[in-house]
């Protein structure tokens, strides 16, 4: 490649806007505005005795609050109903991730500040949850799929294993003149070496532990002692165990990627659906006890 | 009429004296016998055959048959639909029966003598026949080209092949590389099981004779070890095996030299010869000496022999509908039916339905092809047809034709009256009127690019609208068309491109020196450094210019179609500053440089004013250059950006793509769930596959290309280019798989269509039915166990037309990084944002 180090979109050649940019940061602007306005009313209205969600600017900003939650949590389906007209789930995503970061200015200051061991707080917590999620996910979209671009070359993940695959073959093939003991631990390579990371143990560990690995530094450590006429296979083997070896690290990134980009979504949506329970609770309740 | 009368001749044999006597039971034979039939004429239908339409009948088990034209109406007493050969051979074999149809199978003629009220046909087996007409449909497929070599003679070798499911575990030598050859070699080879060793001998180098689509199988078989073929080679003789070998040996000349090879099968496929000795022992005149030669007929297909009629391919009308309304109208033609109009002349009628002036459809034909100049060579026939394909407009003083920008490639004759072209598009009112007789709209033909400017009619104006297919089968069959059509374009471009600078007869010195280059892609046809100042127009297609930087070619500027190159050299003593080679496959317009340096030399104003003008393209191009060598790495990226695009990705042929930023792409796959979802369930577009380069993924998806591959050989016509540009496939495919095999970037799939699905709601809610973008699970099962194969058509990607908001796959898009980029955008990417 004719170039190195990292690059935005904004310095390809092909001018992409991306969610977070989208129309000019348009629902930035509209986010910080809302957020604004929340707490210049919030500190302007001199609520008595203090301020509380049960205060006229309480149900105003548990009303907006609410309602963006709801409109927030229908971006899943948006993103699934795929109708004809003029919509872009680019827009949707890029409101989604500002009006969500307003959300915890305004809900914040819905409550007031009062916390308790009850359903109103549990709502809250739940909230700042899948928000907190949402950043990690917004993140992992800025940062993941450029690295996951130059981790993988060309390839797609369906090339990545089959040329694993490949190596494979031609690790039993090169294997066939070696020694029992060698032959062993190649056939261990192919049968037991794991792809996928574990998904809280780092790729490091998981490589330590690696019947590829092992291998390699077996071979490596038998070539200078091997007899003359053994020497070419172990060379040729230990070259296709490097490239296995290789080819694997990149794999295992790309599955890491991928599951990345993926794992925060495992919090993110069932703490949304816990939280529209908790957030109906919290509504019926309130009018409940009124 | 008269009845049948049985004689006896003096030889003691007997005769039969009828009325009519027609020679062979092809499509065409069969149709006047039909007629004869039902019009109660006394007949005979002589086939040499032991089965009706030998012709047919010999076609590959299971082959489709077309029935083309589409437009033209069938006339005749025996059905005929497009089909597989089966069901067409059945159909005609019951009206055959149906219609009492008095047919003599097994019946050779060898002889035809006399004239009309007394003609005698000798057949192979003594007997004769006495006719007053006669009506000679014997194809030219009746005596295909034998083997000559040694060996020739052997009972394994056959010039037909039926079933190929019928044949196992043999080794088989196709002989021949038309269509027929292949189309037999690939059935022999299609499936492993059946064991057969199949190889195809070729005389010539590559396959000129056959489709393309062919081709591409064959090739296609080979690399995946099905068959094998060897061109230039020719089979010398076929001898029994010696010790150690197969039973019998095919010895074949190749270019390496002699081959030997096992054989227990011989298929030649070597074509046929029109019986052109038969037909002039008859008395019948040919008009010409060469092969391709005819009989002489006239309007009623009669030959220079009266009462000898002569219809279908013999009269050289291939296609089997045409052959058959023949067959229907030489009959009503002997019956005296005088009235008779060619079938199509009711669709030609409502053509001119609207028409201000009252006319009928010859008068219609002969003033078209009369009055415009492209159309002057066409025969009447050939007008007919393709003004079945045709529109005609009539339009009012000041209507509009075409917009500029507007997606169209269809050709418009000005019948009557005149059009105005708005040459300006910042000022409507600059025009340049185009009159009766000539045609407009050339351009979006030749180079598949959007209206160039827009067209008013100018006065009540009569329009012929010819659609692309329509004019390139024109401009293929009658080389008159083509000749006039290109010069045409030609003298409209170089006025265009240099009208406001030469005079009017030095733009008719340069067409008149002028010549039309193909260019393969990557050729290079401007050189660095060589001496020459011819300029160059490009016609279509694209082409890359480079220079040598360094060491290095730096990629300058990317130039498309309706632009020329090469004009710089005029102001450098003749010395080339830069390479270009052809993007894609191109057409390019040389203009000779020695005129120009001519008019530069004696027009001292002139030369100062076109320098004038370039001399802003040199500093243009000089800031580029100083740009390169302070930002070299930007400036490498970017060469080798628009290199992959434009040129490895093919988009300097698209007219729309679909590219993705992979800085942006999280893998979701929400643009092929929202292309399956809008789509029946199947997604046409493939995000993973396709290469990427600098963060920009191509994935594999239709381009929708300028001239676009997969509509080269579509027999129902199905594929079209859409009001806005979009290449989509209709309801007409038959799921032949020639676009797919044509499509050089695998964007076309071949697949069926899922069934319908219960709603987003309830699969949210309960789970009901498969997920956004799937198929039912049962229904994918089915699919994989094979059965009853439902049918596959051709899918691809129709760039959401017509549907609301546009490509889903865009809009779908979470994070924004997929995007369409058209033409415009890749001349943005090229070249700092300046046009060459």
């Amino acid at each position: 490649m004719a170039f190195k180090g990292h690059m935005r979109s904004a310095d390809l050649p092909i001018q992409h806007e991306g969610f977070l940019e989208h129309k000019r940061f348009r629902w930035a602007n509209v986010a910080i505005l809302l957020a604004v306005v929340s707490i210049i009313a919030y500190f302007a209205a001199d609520v008595e005795p203090r301020p509380n969600g049960g205060t006229w600017i309480g149900y105003v900003l548990g009303t907006v609050s609410a309602l963006l939650i709801v409109w927030l949590s229908m971006l899943g389906l948006r993103k699934r109903a795929v109708k004809p007209g003029r919509w872009s789930l680019k827009g949707w995503t890029s409101a989604h991730v500002y009006l969500g970061a307003a959300l915890l200015v305004l809900a914040t200051l819905h409550t007031g500040f009062q916390f308790g061991l009850n359903v109103h707080t549990l709502a809250y917590a739940l909230m700042v949850v899948v928000i907190v999620s949402g950043f990690f996910g917004v993140y992992y979209y800025a940062v993941i799929p450029s690295r996951m671009s130059d981790n993988r070359g060309q390839r797609s993940q369906a090339e990545l294993l089959e040329a694993l695959h490949a190596l494979d073959r031609q690790l039993r093939e090169s294997a066939q003149p070696l020694d029992q003991v060698y032959v062993r631990e190649i056939k261990r390579s192919i049968r037991r070496t794991k792809i996928r990371p574990p998904l809280f143990g780092s790729i490091a560990s998981l490589k330590r532990r690696c019947p590829t690995e092992r291998a390699l530094k077996r071979m490596q450590k038998a070539e200078p002692n091997a007899p003359d006429d053994m020497r070419d296979a172990i060379k040729d083997v230990t070259a296709i165990l490097q490239r296995k070896s290789a080819l694997l690290q990149r794999t295992r990134q790309h599955i890491r990627y991928k599951t990345l980009l993926r794992l925060w979504l495992h919090i993110h949506v069932p703490v949304t659906l816990a939280l529209l329970i908790a957030l109906a609770a919290h509504i019926i309740s309130v009018f409940f006890y009124w | 009429m008269l009845a049948m009368v049985a004689t006896v001749n003096p030889g003691g044999l007997r005769v039969e004296r009828i009325k009519i006597a027609i020679v062979g039971s092809g499509p065409a034979g069969l149709s006047a016998a039909g007629r004869a039939a039902e019009r109660g004429i006394s007949h005979v239908l002589l086939e040499k055959a032991p089965h009706l339409s030998d012709t047919i009948y010999k076609y590959q088990r299971g082959k489709y048959i077309m029935a083309t034209p589409d437009q033209l109406p069938l006339r005749s007493d025996f059905p005929f639909e497009a089909g597989s050969r089966e069901s067409i051979i059945d159909g005609w074999n019951e009206t055959a029966e149906a219609e009492k149809i008095n047919v003599r199978l097994n019946a050779e003629v060898t002889g035809i003598s006399g004239s009309q009220g007394g003609f005698t046909l000798a057949l192979k087996d003594g007997e004769t026949v006495e006719a007053d007409f006669v009506i000679l449909a014997v194809g030219v497929q009746g005596n295909p080209n034998t083997v000559r070599a040694p060996g020739g003679d052997l009972p394994f070798v056959q010039y037909q092949l039926d079933d190929p499911k019928e044949y196992f575990d043999e080794n088989i030598i196709v002989i021949g590389g038309g269509d027929a050859g292949i189309e037999n070699a690939l059935g022999l080879s299609a499936d492993p099981e059946q064991g057969n060793i199949v190889t195809l001998l070729q005389r010539a180098e590559g396959f000129p004779r056959a489709k393309e689509a062919n081709v591409q199988a064959l090739y296609a078989a080979q690399s995946a070890g099905k068959l094998d073929f060897i061109t230039e080679a020719t089979l010398n003789r076929i001898e029994q095996g010696g010790s150690g070998e197969a039973p019998w040996i095919a010895v074949v000349d190749a270019k390496e030299g002699e081959a030997r090879l096992p054989v227990d099968r011989v298929i030649a496929r070597l074509g046929a010869a029109p019986p052109r000795k038969f037909v002039e022992a008859a008395g019948v005149e040919f008009t010409g000496p060469d092969r391709e030669a005819f009989p002489v007929l006239n309007q009623r297909y009669e030959s220079t022999v009266r009462g000898l009629y002569i219809i279908g391919a013999l009269a050289g009308f291939p296609l089997i509908k045409h052959c058959m309304n023949q067959g229907h109208d030489v009959v009503e033609f002997i019956a005296g039916n005088d009235e008779l109009e060619p079938p199509d002349t009711p669709l030609l009628e409502a053509l001119f339905d609207k028409a201000p002036v009252r006319r009928s459809v010859d008068d219609w034909l002969e003033h078209i092809r009369k009055d415009v100049d492209i159309l002057q060579d066409v025969s009447p026939l050939q007008m007919r047809e393709f003004l079945l394909s045709s529109v005609i407009h009539f339009k009012k003083r000041g209507d509009v034709v075409i917009n500029r920008n507007d997606i169209g490639s269809s050709v418009f004759a000005i019948v009557d009256g005149a059009v105005r072209v708005e040459v300006d598009p910042d000022d409507p009112r600059k025009t340049v009127r185009i009159d009766a007789g000539t045609i407009f709209g050339e351009l979006g033909l030749i180079s598949g690019r959007r209206r160039t400017a827009t067209v008013r009619a100018d006065e009540p104006t009569t329009l012929l609208e010819i659609p692309r297919n329509a004019t390139l089968k024109l401009m293929a069959s009658v080389p008159g068309v083509k000749r006039r059509l290109d010069t045409l374009a030609m003298e409209r471009q170089v006025g265009q491109l240099f009208g406001r600078l030469l005079p009017q007869r030095a733009i008719k010195d340069i067409v008149s020196a002028a010549e039309i280059i193909p260019l393969k892609a990557g050729e290079t046809f401007i050189r660095e450094g060589e001496r020459s100042s011819d300029i160059f127009i490009i016609r279509s297609g694209s082409v890359v210019v480079e220079k040598n930087i360094g060491g290095k070619e730096v990629f300058l500027s990317y130039v498309l179609a309706g632009n020329y190159v090469g004009e710089m050299s005029l102001f450098y003593d003749g010395l080339r500053t830069a390479s270009v080679r052809a993007a894609i496959k191109s057409e390019a317009v040389r203009l000779p440089g020695e005129i120009f340096e001519r008019l530069l030399a004696d027009n001292p104003a002139l030369r100062q004013e076109i320098e004038d003008q370039i001399a802003q393209r040199r500093r243009v191009n000089d800031y580029i250059e100083a740009k390169r060598e302070s930002f070299t790495s930007v400036v490498d990226m970017h060469s080798e950006v628009a290199r992959f695009l434009l040129e490895e990705e093919g988009l300097s042929e698209a007219t729309d793509a679909l590219v993705i930023d992979e800085t942006l792409c999280i893998g979701c796959d929400n643009c092929e769930l929202a292309c399956a979802e809008i789509h029946e369930g199947i997604s046409r577009l493939d995000r993973e596959a396709g290469s990427s380069y600098a963060y920009i993924h191509v994935p594999t998806s239709c381009r929708h290309c300028e001239h676009p591959h997969c509509m080269t050989d579509c027999p129902p016509d199905a594929i079209h280019r859409g009001a806005d540009g979009e290449v989509f496939i209709d309801e007409k495919c038959i799921g032949c798989g020639n676009c797919q095999r044509y499509c050089p970037y695998g964007v076309i799939q071949m697949a069926a269509v899922p069934p319908k699905k219960p709603s987003l709601l309830s699969w949210l809610a309960f789970g009901a039915g498969p997920g956004p973008g799937e198929a039912p699970k049962e229904w994918v099962e089915s699919q994989k166990r094979g059965g009853e194969e439902p049918p596959k058509l051709a899918v691809k990607c129709d760039m959401c037309a017509g549907i609301k908001g546009g490509p889903a796959c865009v809009r779908a898009c979470p994070t924004g990084a997929a995007m369409r980029i058209s033409p415009k955008e890749y001349v943005k990417i090229a070249g700092g944002g300046e046009e060459f």
